[in-house]
This record gives C-alpha cells, structure tokens and sequence, in this order.
C-alpha cells in the first residue's frame, strides 16, 4: 500500500470520515461499491418475499402497513443506489447487474413467503436482524451512507413494531394461528442465524479495516439473539436449536448454522433465487416507459 | 437529470441538516420524489432541495498567516495573570 492511502486508512480506522468527493484509495472505492450496492439490492429484493402477501393480508388495516413497508424500504433502495452512483456505478449498471445475477443480496430474500405467520416473523426478526447491521452503518467512515442510514434506521424500527404486532396478534389467537407463527420461526431460524455471516474476526473483515462496518459478524449475532432469544421465549415459542443457551458470561451458544447453505443461496441456488430474480427483471422491462417518459419530461 | 441534494430541517428554527440526495429531471420531480422520502410521517417542517451544481463548496483553509489571535487557543495567560497578581499583590501562596 502506498503511504497516501496508508494515511487514509490510519484516517478512516481513527473514526474519520470522507465525503463523496474526498480522495480515497480505489481499493477502498471498490470495497464501498461493492457492499453498498448489495445493500441496496437487498432492499430492492427484499419488498418481494413481502409484496406477495399485500393481495393476501388478513385485514385492511394490515393491507396498508404491509403497502407502506413495501414502499419504505424501494425508497431505501432509492437512496442507497444514489450514494452508489456518486462513488462511480449508475443505477442502471447496479440494476443490470442485479438481474443478470452477478450482483448478490442477502440471503434471507431467497426464501418463500408461506403463511401470513411468515410475513410476521420476516417484519419483526428479518428486519431486527437488519436493524442491527444497520445501526454499526450509522458511524460508516463513507459519510454520506452514514447519514441515509439515519432515516433507514428509522423506518425499520416501524417495521420491527408492525412485526411484532403481527405476531403478537396470531400468538393471541387461536391455537392455528400460533402453530403458523411457531413454523414460520422454525423456518426462518436458520436462515436468520446465518444472516449476520461467518464468525470471521474483525480485523480479518475488510469491511471493518476499512471502518465501512463499525463491528463485526458474530458481534452483530450476539446482538441479536441477546435482543430477541428472550422477546421469542417470553411468547411461548421454541426457537429450533436445542443447543442454544446464554452462557454464564453472557455469549450466546448455538449449533453452527450450515455456511454452505449461506454461500449456495447468496449464489443463486436459494429455493425462490431465480423466480424473484425472474420477477425483477419482468418488471424492469415492463416498466421501462416509466423512466423513459421521465427523462423526456 | 439532475443530482438535487436534500437538505431536511426537522422542526421550526432548527438548523437544516444535509439528509441524502435525489436525480429528477426538474425541481417539480424533485419535490414529489421528496415529499415521499421525507415527509411521508410528518418528520419534517421543511426541505430545501439544492440542485449540487449550486453547491459552492470550499473544503481547503490555508493558514499560512498563523491566525492563532483569532482562537481561544491563541492566547495563553496564565503566566501574565500569575505576574499581574503578584504585581497587584493578589496573588494565593
């Protein structure tokens, strides 16, 4: 590494932060590019497993928070694109890349939607899961990723609460709406467990040498399940793993979740990879009138 | 198209904070494309959306005349007012 992007990195890893026309080492450039677009894939992607359910929902009420989710997060996609496209990679290269399956998104997208149960379960622990990836964003050494992250944050903590009511509500019903629920977590735990990514350490992340991550993967679980583990057991419902337990100095302990799985899925091999992918890019041609008559405009 | 940035002020007589930015072909689009980013929960009182090529932005600040006289840091007393104590006969043992 040459000295001025070894200054840059003793910058960044000092809590430094640079602005979209600062100099930074192309290496880093790319490491941003690359983590930034597959965040905004996954929230691109992520409003499908949802959107099936919009036509399907139980009640108006539900219908309309369920449509406003969707929304929510297609704008963080908005924004998180744009924040992309000023570190050098138009929307339309990001897009192209999405549905060709070069790009990648996160893992849990690449699963179907099978109940009601399942939309519950995706809103409060999917989005929490979320939440806390997002929140280690908010000191992001990439400035303007940090302050879109302040409004993403914001908007997910409506969805954890839509979740949780979601859920709250099926686990106060009748004894087949809670038996949706207990598949719908017996379903999406593994997944979940695998979501925050391999127990690397930190300083073996280039995500974190280069402060773009502000913690690292197994924090980011340990987070989560100190977080969740007691709001799910306090509901009456049993997380599938029988070795998980909190350990006397507060880790969490678990079954290794399956890395295979994560990589084939994130690959493309996911059970639903190919019929959203498929979707997305339907929609990007069908739509494609929308951005032409704006730009004519 | 053009790059607006956004720039969102959370209540009156608050300081607008830069909050992202948006592409839009004129400043009609830009306003609808903010309106829903920014103001779908009522969580702004206003924005201003600033196309970036109005943006004139300085970042460098030379200091080559060593301006230290306009900075608290510039001055250092303590030595003077332990000599004007003794001088006024003030001065704690």
């Amino acid at each position: 590494m040459d000295t001025r992007s070894e200054e840059f990195l003793a910058y960044v890893q000092s809590g430094g932060q640079v602005e979209a026309g600062d100099w930074m080492p192309d290496e880093y450039r790319q490491k941003l590019v690359k983590f930034i677009e597959m965040h905004g894939n996954s929230e691109l992607m992520g409003v499908l497993p949802e959107r099936e359910w919009i036509l399907k929902a139980p009640t108006l009420q539900r219908k309309l928070a369920l449509t406003a989710k969707v929304q929510d997060e297609v704008g963080h996609a908005q924004l998180i694109y744009r924040v992309v496209e000023d570190l050098g990679k138009p929307r339309n290269a990001c897009l192209a890349d999405l549905v060709s399956g070069k790009a990648k998104f996160h893992n849990v997208f690449h699963y179907p939607t099978l109940s009601w149960g399942d939309v519950g379960v995706i809103a409060w622990l999917v989005d929490a899961a979320a939440i806390i990836s997002q929140k280690a964003l908010l000191k992001c050494s990439y400035a303007p990723y940090a302050r879109i992250m302040k409004k993403i944050c914001w908007e997910e903590s409506f969805h954890i609460l839509h979740g949780r009511d979601v859920v709250l509500a099926m686990m106060t019903g009748t004894d087949a709406q809670r038996e949706l629920v207990q598949e719908a977590l017996t379903r999406w735990w593994p997944p979940l467990m695998q979501f925050h990514g391999n127990p690397i350490s930190r300083e073996e992340d280039p995500m974190y040498v280069w402060r773009i991550k502000s913690q690292g993967n197994e924090e980011a679980r340990q987070q989560f399940l100190e977080g969740y583990v007691p709001q799910i057991w306090e509901l009456g419902l049993t997380v599938p793993d029988p070795d998980l337990r909190r350990s006397e100095d507060g880790t969490w302990e678990y079954t290794e979740p399956d890395w295979d799985e994560l990589k084939s899925v994130v690959t493309g091999h996911g059970p639903r990879s190919q019929e959203r992918l498929d979707f997305r890019r339907r929609l990007l041609d069908q739509e494609a009138w929308v951005r032409e008559a704006v730009l004519a405009a | 198209m053009t790059v607006f940035e956004v720039f969102r002020q959370e209540r009156k007589g608050q300081p607008f904070q830069h909050a992202g930015s948006l592409v839009a072909p004129d400043a009609a689009f830009a306003e609808a494309w903010a309106r829903e980013q920014y103001g779908r929960r009522g969580e702004s009182a206003a924005l201003w959306l600033v196309p970036r090529d109005a943006v004139h932005e300085v970042v460098d600040w030379a200091d080559e005349f060593d301006l230290k006289y306009r900075r608290v840091d510039g001055y250092s007393i303590k030595a003077r007012l332990a000599e004007a104590r003794e001088r006024a006969g003030t001065a704690t043992a």
